[in-house]
């Protein structure tokens, strides 16, 4: 496997280099600049970083000011606190507002690992997803982060961008154009489709191996742009393979699989299963052990598509 | 500069509109007439702004960050030529760009949407940093409500605001002592508020919110640059001019009925500038 980086080490050397291409690229902390990689961007640009201490509400209202002024700010932090504590000011001054803010978090999911439930945000793709004129955005690895940072200080609106701690293998191709709503497909099959975003991409491409040492054949998507969700590709493996399995390091309750779940309901029903957290908080622990207690690895992704494929002989829909 | 006469003739058109919005659509008639010389000064005196030109870069920025007294900024927009005043009679309607709490999208001139308390500083903030930033001396005045202080994240863009020097900034404190449920000391007290602000390390200057010189005195003051920001504490009246509803908390947010609204226009009085709304 390709080196280890994690998806923050990505974002913080794209923010460094924006800061050249962009002089109104603007990054703002609340006291979490290491953890968050934008200390690089810090150093070289002081007079455009704006460390804000310990007040994620204030950061964001601040943050859509400068949006309302005509910089690129990008407010980073921990997942939970953007997300989840500065929710309603990221709704109103953000979203409502229609402002040009980058919320670039990190320390999402399970993978956190021992500082525990109360910092590995899985609920916050489901809040984030719900907000009007928001682009969530869920990088697989370092690589894709970097272009995903890059994409989103293109284009003009908020975004929410979400990375993890753990350093995980680089899987995607750095040279294949990122497209902020275009999905990427990494493998073609024929009996089921998994659905992957973030770190669950590389285990969905583990477990579409030993599939095919059982002679299963199946899609892998990378779906790196939440919302908005590329509806084509869904709707267009629904109907090729007939069953879909979704993996998400985060809740299954509105995150990757809700998105799918509402494209395909109402275009092309099958049966989808969903890999994530079940409607659970997490706890301390190694990452990959919170992984496997929590049924977020690829041994779980084999046995969901092959309860899809049951499902969908199983099914019979009435014309 | 206007006289203090054609402020005052201004400030009583605000408060007729007011009271004739309201009454017509439901709203937040208190508070809302309690800032009209405050809104009046500041749009028809201080600002530095076009409103054929709402978007233009060097203008002035007013944050009104308690939003549900939109109707005293309205009648100031559209009075000063942001907007036809006719179009101040779909306020709260379907389909207007007057909504029951301002919306940025809906409305050009509107600088922040703003309703849920507490947000407008760290917005103005931003504002203020970035005019630094790219070295435009425009000003930023945000607007906000006494029991507003209550929220937490006032307090946060209070220690941003210090920490950057921001003495490109002003924050107008409407101080009636009033909110939903009663008077704002026993709800939940807030006071000392000129010691808090001080201690956090603004200069503070305190007014009776309807007396234009006051009011034109502490704006002259702000404009004097020494590093800080300004908190400006200008006591006023929920309701100011209408008996009945002066100091009730009531007339926070309930709209007059059509006797209660004839009431108070006869008590407010009639105004030299432009004409009423005729409904």
């Amino acid at each position: 496997m390709a080196n280890e980086l994690s998806g923050r080490e990505g974002f913080g050397q794209a923010l460094l280099e924006l800061g050249k291409e962009n002089k109104r690229v603007v990054a703002l902390c609340a006291d979490l600049a290491e953890s968050v990689k934008v200390h690089h961007f810090a150093e070289q640009y002081p007079e455009r970083y704006f460390q804000i201490g310990i007040a994620e509400q204030d950061m964001i209202g601040t943050a859509a000011g400068m949006a309302l002024s005509d910089l690129v700010p990008f407010a980073t932090t921990y997942a939970v606190f953007a997300a989840q504590r500065a929710n309603e000011q990221i709704r109103l001054a953000v979203c409502y507002n229609q402002a040009n803010v980058k919320i670039a978090v990190s320390h999402a999911g399970l993978t956190v690992g021992e500082d525990g439930a109360t910092h590995q945000a899985l609920e916050d793709i489901a809040s984030m997803r719900a907000m009007p004129n928001m682009t969530v955005i869920v990088p697989a690895d370092a690589e894709e982060a970097y272009h995903a940072t890059k994409a989103s200080a293109e284009m003009y609106g908020p975004v929410y961008l979400r990375l993890g701690r753990t350093p995980v293998p680089v899987i995607t191709n750095g040279s294949e154009e990122f497209k902020i709503g275009k999905a990427r497909k990494l493998r073609n099959g024929k009996d089921a489709t998994i659905i992957a975003c973030g770190i669950m991409v590389e285990q969905a491409l583990i477990a579409s191996e030993k599939l095919e040492m059982e002679g299963i054949s199946v899609s892998v998507i990378n779906m790196h742009t939440i919302k908005p969700i590329d509806k084509e590709i869904v709707i267009e493996e629904a109907k090729r393979t007939g069953c879909i399995v979704t993996a998400e390091e985060h809740s299954v309750i509105g995150g990757l699989g809700g998105a799918v779940s509402e494209v395909l309901s109402e275009n092309y029903p099958v049966p989808i299963i969903k890999v994530g957290t079940k409607d659970t908080f997490g706890e301390s622990g190694p990452p990959n052990e919170l992984l496997e207690k929590y049924k977020l690895t690829s041994k779980d992704i084999v046995e969901a598509t092959k309860k899809s494929m049951t499902m969908k002989k199983e099914v019979v829909f009435e014309k | 500069m206007k006289s203090h006469s054609e402020m005052k003739e201004i400030a009583t058109r605000l408060k007729r509109d007011i009271i004739q919005l309201t009454s017509a659509n439901t709203g937040h008639p208190g508070g809302a007439i309690g800032a009209a010389e405050i809104v009046a000064e500041l749009y028809f005196n201080r600002l530095k702004h076009d409103p054929s030109n709402p978007f233009w870069e060097d203008r002035d920025r007013f944050i009104l960050s308690n939003g549900h007294i939109c109707t005293v900024l309205y009648s100031a927009m559209a009075r000063s030529g942001y907007f036809e005043v006719e179009e101040l009679k779909t306020f709260r309607k379907v389909n207007s760009r007057l909504q029951g709490h301002p919306s940025r999208h809906d409305l050009p001139g509107i600088e922040t949407a703003s309703g849920p308390l507490g947000q407008g500083l760290s917005i103005a903030n931003g504002i203020a940093l970035s005019n630094k930033l790219r070295n435009n001396n425009s000003k930023v005045y945000c607007l906000v409500g006494d029991g507003e202080l209550q929220e937490g994240q006032i307090w946060e863009a209070a220690m941003t605001s210090a920490h950057y020097q921001l003495d490109n900034l002003v924050l107008i404190i409407n101080w009636n002592d009033i909110q939903i449920d009663g008077h704002v000391k026993d709800v939940m007290n807030i006071e000392p508020i000129a010691d808090k602000f001080k201690s956090f390390g603004w200069n503070t200057i305190e007014i009776d919110g309807h007396n234009i010189s006051e009011i034109q005195s502490a704006l002259d003051t702000f404009e004097i640059n020494n590093g800080s920001p300004t908190a400006i504490i200008a006591r006023t009246v929920l309701g100011n001019g209408v008996s009945y509803m002066e100091h009730e908390a009531i007339w926070h947010g309930k709209a007059p009925s059509s006797e209660e609204a004839k009431q108070a226009l006869e008590e407010i009085g009639t105004s030299t500038f432009e004409s009423d709304l005729i409904y």
